[in-house]
């Protein structure tokens, strides 16, 4: 649990920084909050030569609205996106204080970055998982300049991404806001990483009707995936408990997803299925409650619905608290 | 004062609140090297080679050593022998010697000045290894003729208890039911994984060892053994220790490799093991597969047990040989009625890590097969669960209750009081018939609720224990005994016991615990056994002391030794309370030439060794209530309750703190940990990332009630374990909650009882495919 041997640097500006990167080559690599980097260092999976720590770089801290859009710097940790305290942000993308809570462990949400999670490409991350939901882009420097890549380009397999190994992730932007946002996962405890996470966002059209959907899962592939046929599917369709199930079963239909240990390809499927249904309601509980709902997380209280209500949903976060 | 009975503050508290602790790994030595262990990274195969010199050329590399650096070395001996069973060829070498059997068995060892270049130097290891067929599953290996052990089977022997004519009443009976159970392999996993320091002091030609747990005294013994050196050449010292639960302080192979490179080198020696190495080194525990009946008669009265079980002992035999076996058979009989009973345990090798003792062995698996199995039974019968136990209880009338059976060489007699009077106080205490009621209800309303119970046999005290107790010249009251420290607050436990008889606070008392210079023996800290045997050895220990400062206090004050009242540290005659005598004064006496010329020894010091005659049998009862998401097969423990029979509780707090993180390991047995292996043997749970503990908020509140109505008779201070009361029954209570929840009429099958094995069972009782949608809630 030592890691081999490697060189540290702590540049201080971005600029800096992609110097360093390029300087170092290919085996460098940059640290962020290191809630990942050090784990797999430790135990000597990767053995980068060269640590570019990203601790003294100023100015990637933030979480700002832009228009209607926001925009969160890659050093945001976390915590600090748990805690946003903007009423127009927990309105608009509620969502994302939320889905904070459910990362990890405190001590993780601490130290961990945003940036650093979409870097790391895991396909079970929340992070990654909203940035694909929501239409997010990426926006990544390096010595020649800054890019932006949509997100739905960004992530291209498990742990691998469009950013090159010169390039850092700077900012994340959400364009559109996303009210109704719900993201529901299933992980073996608290705290962990998901096994399978589903996503959505519904809206309504003036007559109840579908009006837009989007549904995206993680950990059922080896990158976030929209489930693109039954988000067009839903349009205009009355969103009742069968259309939501009959939903559920298109989006999880086209999936195959890789075995582990500890699920199968056949469980998480079939989790998606259920993941995909319990976010669909949370989903449209959210718009008729106008925001104020939780995104609720399954395993607490088994069997919770989101149709239920609200209050419900506080009860059972409550429970995952103690 | 501050004695038995009452929860004092731990005096440990202080120490261990204010960064005062030391632990093995903040024992730092001048000059101190750092050992790595190379492990084996297959299951099983025969060593070709093992080339250390690239390792060795590593600049700051002291040494690497591989078997051929032992040769004449014996192999680790079992602490516990087995009446008839020859454990010789299948135990383990310090370093693995012709063949590998499992992930993570130790093939050399690197020394070196930094523990960075010490890992950089195991990978070097060269190791050359030829792969063999693996056995992965205790039953079907049990034929298995291995090379390694010299041609000898895979099934190292079987371990049977029995009593009354078994086959007739099965022959005979009624009802007979039966099921196949497995409990899963998972361990104690401390929060402090192991650790050692060894340092040679060359002008005391001697070595001071921190860091043995558990048992130190043995390893003591068989480090000298190993070596080659005598006895007192070793000194152990204690260090705090983040926990044991059976795992940590056995002699393991590193327990020989440190004091060894110690040796050899006269320079300190530190290894402090890593979690990853944990999880392959140290002991494992608990897999075994039931095949268990149970006969009926028409009123649904128990009329026997028949079980065979398979024990899956991982890659050798360590250190407690069948212990884990013979816990299992000789108690499945367990707190009923019954008649007749025939139990068999195979203990098989295979290629995983080996097996051990871990908080509750034998009884975590007999108490949820049997209990399981008697919850089938109910469905099978149309009898209730819970009337089910109460009719078979053993009751009132039937204490002592002598089983024909003889456990570790003493006859097996449960000496508690009525078993159906607790279960009945104990189904009151948790109100467990309306937490049926509530499941009941849920289950009406779509939800997947259930409730399950459990009546637990437990056993404690075992063996003998020495303390010695003296009273310095300033009235200093020191304490040494001969079990260990493993952060369950035992010197609180033996300073109060100390306390009782002087009358003094149980904070002035200090406790020195496994030191190997102060005590020639000392048996150590296993088996709820340190208050119930080590206590009492302290109890007459202090007795001795009190005697004695009567008899010189009888003298000085011309009064009758026997009629002295001792308050406060003081002694004094009862009709003249003004002219007292401390300790202190006592103690200054007894270093005259005048007290020696008696005949008697220097100093106010009084020794004992108590030997049990039999174990103590403490019992209780573990209630659960259960919701499962059918979505996704989580459950999720909603209400937990324990009673349990304590005899006396020296400090009620310690007791209750004991249970209650004992029920939760017994629960993360049963929903969470577990050690997975892939098909070649390689192990899956490496990380606590894989192998889960139950956190907070998967956790209840838990009820618990400590009953103290049946004082243990075999010892003077009345008391029984508390150690594993909390851990025996939380498998049987957590699977017959599941099961009801899923209200099914077979079994559960195997613990854990992970989502996706909630979701096969789901699954398997709609008696859908696999290919059927989910259903949502
Ligand atoms: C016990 C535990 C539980 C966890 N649970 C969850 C969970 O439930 N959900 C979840 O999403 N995550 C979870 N995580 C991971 C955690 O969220 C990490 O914080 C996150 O994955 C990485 O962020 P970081 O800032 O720590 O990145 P680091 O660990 O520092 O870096 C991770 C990788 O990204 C690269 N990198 C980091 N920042 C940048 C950047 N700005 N530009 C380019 N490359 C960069 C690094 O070079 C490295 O390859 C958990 C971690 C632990 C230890």
């Amino acid at each position: 649990m030592k890691p081999a041997r490697f060189a540290y640097f702590q540049p201080d500006s971005v600029d800096e920084a992609v110097a360093c990167l390029r300087e170092n080559g290919g085996e460098a690599r940059v640290l962020a909050g290191g809630q990942s980097l050090l784990v797999l260092m430790n135990r000597r999976q990767i053995r980068p030569t060269a640590l570019v720590d990203l601790k003294r770089v100023r100015g990637l801290d933030y979480l700002v609205r832009d228009g209607e859009g926001l925009r969160i710097g890659a050093l945001t940790r976390h915590i600090d996106i748990e805690n946003a305290d903007d009423p127009q942000i927990r309105t608009a993308f509620g969502v994302l204080p939320e889905s904070a809570r459910l990362i990890g462990h405190l001590p993780i949400r601490t130290r961990g970055t945003f940036g650093g999670s979409i870097a790391y490409a895991d396909p079970r991350a929340e992070w990654c998982l909203l940035a694909v939901l929501l239409d997010a882009e990426v926006v990544v420097v390096s010595e020649d300049g800054s890019r932006t890549v949509p997100a739905k380009d960004f992530f291209t397999g498990a742990h691998q991404s469009a950013a090159r190994w010169d390039e850092i992730v700077a900012e994340v932007r959400f364009p559109h806001p996303a009210p109704n946002a719900a993201l529901v996962e299933f992980g073996i405890q608290q705290g962990d990483l998901p096994v399978v996470a589903a996503s959505a966002a519904v809206d309504l059209d003036a007559r109840g009707r579908i009006a837009s959907a989007r549904i995206a899962l993680g950990g059922v592939a080896d990158r976030p995936v929209r489930a693109n046929g039954a988000e067009k599917a839903a349009v205009g369709s009355v969103p009742d408990g069968r259309l939501l199930d009959h939903l559920a079963q298109l989006a999880s239909k086209e999936l195959d997803p890789p075995a582990d240990p500890r699920t199968d390809g056949h469980d998480r499927k079939e989790l998606a299925t259920v993941l995909v249904a319990r976010a669909l309601r949370a989903s449209i509980a959210r718009g008729a409650t106008a925001g104020t709902g939780a995104t609720p997380r399954t395993g607490a209280t088994p069997g919770t619905s989101a149709t239920a209500g609200t209050g419900r949903q506080a009860d059972h976060q409550k429970a995952e608290d103690r | 004062m501050n004695a038995i009975g009452t929860s004092v503050p731990r005096l440990e508290d202080e120490r261990l609140l204010l960064g005062r602790g030391r632990f093995h790994d903040g024992v730092i030595r001048p000059g101190q090297l750092w050992m790595r262990v190379v492990r084996s990274p297959v299951a099983h195969g025969r060593i070709r080679g093992v080339d250390t010199s690239a390792a060795e050329r590593l600049p700051g590399v002291v040494s690497v050593i591989t078997s051929a650096d032992l040769v004449g070395m014996p192999r680790i001996p079992v602490r516990q022998p087995a009446p008839g069973m020859d454990f010789t060829p299948y135990l383990q070498a310090p370093l693995a010697t012709g063949f590998v059997r499992y992930v993570g068995d130790p093939v050399a060892a690197v020394l070196a000045d930094d523990p960075y270049v010490a890992e950089d130097a195991a990978e070097l290891v060269a190791l050359d290894i030829e792969e063999l067929p693996v056995a992965l599953d205790a039953r079907s290996a049990a034929d298995l003729e291995l090379e390694c052990f010299g041609g000898h089977r895979a099934e190292v022997g079987i371990i049977e208890f029995g009593y009354g004519e078994v086959d007739e009443v099965f022959a005979g009976a009624a009802h007979v039911v039966s099921t196949n159970l497995r409990v899963g392999r998972h361990s104690g996993t401390p929060l402090e994984p192991r650790g050692l320091v060894a340092e040679w002091d060359d002008r005391a030609e001697r070595m001071t060892i921190w860091g043995a747990t558990k048992v130190p005294y043995f390893n003591r013994r068989v480090a000298a053994q190993m070596i080659g050196l005598p006895e007192h050449r070793i000194h152990m010292l204690e260090t705090d220790a983040g926990g044991s639960f059976g795992v940590r302080g056995e002699f393991y192979p590193e327990d020989l490799l440190v004091p060894y490179l110690c040796f050899r080198t006269r320079r300190p020696v530190k290894w402090s093991e890593d979690r990853a190495e944990h999880f392959v080194a140290a002991n494992h525990a608990r897999q075994q597969e039931h095949d268990i009946e149970l006969a009926f008669d028409e009123d649904h009265r128990l009329l026997g047990l028949r079980n065979e079980a398979w024990l899956d002992n991982g890659g050798y035999i360590r250190t407690h040989g069948a212990v884990v076996a013979v816990l299992t058979a000789s108690m499945m009989s367990g707190p009923y009625r019954l008649p007749a009973c025939r139990s068999r345990v195979h203990i098989v090798t295979t290629n995983k890590t080996p097996i051990g003792t871990y908080r509750a062995p034998g009884r975590y698996q007999h108490n949820f097969v049997r209990e399981h199995a008697l919850d089938v039974a109910a469905t099978q019968l149309g009898a209730d669960p819970v009337e089910l136990r109460r009719r078979n209880l053993l009751d009132a009338t039937e204490f002592p209750h002598r089983r024909a059976i003889h456990i570790f060489g003493s006859p097996m007699v449960l000496d508690g009081k009525d078993h159906l009077e607790h279960f009945d106080k104990a189904l009151a205490s948790s109100e467990y018939q309306a937490w049926r009621e509530q499941a009941r209800a849920a289950r009406e309303s779509g939800r997947l609720v259930g409730t399950g119970c459990a009546f637990i046999l437990e056993k404690a005290g075992l063996g003998y224990d020495s303390a010695i107790v003296d009273v310095d010249t300033t009235g200093a009251v020191r304490v040494a005994m001969g079990g260990a420290n493993v952060g369950q607050g035992i010197e609180t436990v033996m300073a109060q016991i100390t306390a009782e008889e002087f009358d003094v606070p149980a904070e002035s008392v200090k406790v020195v615990l496994s030191d190997t210079d102060i005590l020639p023996d000392g048996s150590g800290t296993f088996a709820s056994r340190t208050t119930v045997v080590g206590g009492t050895a302290v109890k007459q220990a202090a007795e001795a002391v009190v005697r004695k400062a009567r008899r010189v206090a009888g003298v000085l004050l011309g009064a009758d030794p026997e009629e002295l009242r001792v308050e406060g540290g003081t002694l004094f005659a009862p009709g003249d309370p003004d002219k007292r005598l401390t300790l202190a004064e006592i103690a200054r006496v007894c270093f005259t030439p005048a007290h020696l010329r008696n005949g008697e020894e220097p100093g106010l010091i009084g020794r004992s060794t108590y030997v049990a005659d039999g174990m103590t049998y403490p019992y209780g009862a573990h209630f659960a209530q259960a919701e499962i998401d059918p979505g996704t097969g989580q459950v999720r423990l909603l209400r937990y309750a324990i009673t349990y029979e304590i005899g006396r509780a020296v400090h009620p707090q310690l007791v209750r703190q004991q249970i209650l993180g004992g029920a939760v390991q017994g629960i993360g047995g049963a929903l969470f940990e577990e050690f997975r292996y892939s098909e070649r043997g390689e192990p899956q749970s490496i990380t606590l990332n894989d192998y889960r503990w139950p956190r907070a908020s998967d956790i209840p509140e838990i009820r618990l009630d400590v009953f103290e109505d049946s004082p243990a008779p075999g010892n003077p201070l009345g008391v029984r374990g508390a150690g594993e009361g909390g851990t025996a029954g939380a498998g049987a209570a957590v699977a017959n909650a599941v099961r009801d929840a899923l209200q099914l009429t077979g079994d559960v099958g195997a613990l854990p009882l992970h989502p996706e094995r909630v979701k096969e069972l789901l699954r398997r009782r709609d008696g859908g495919d696999a290919d059927r949608p989910a259903r949502d809630a």
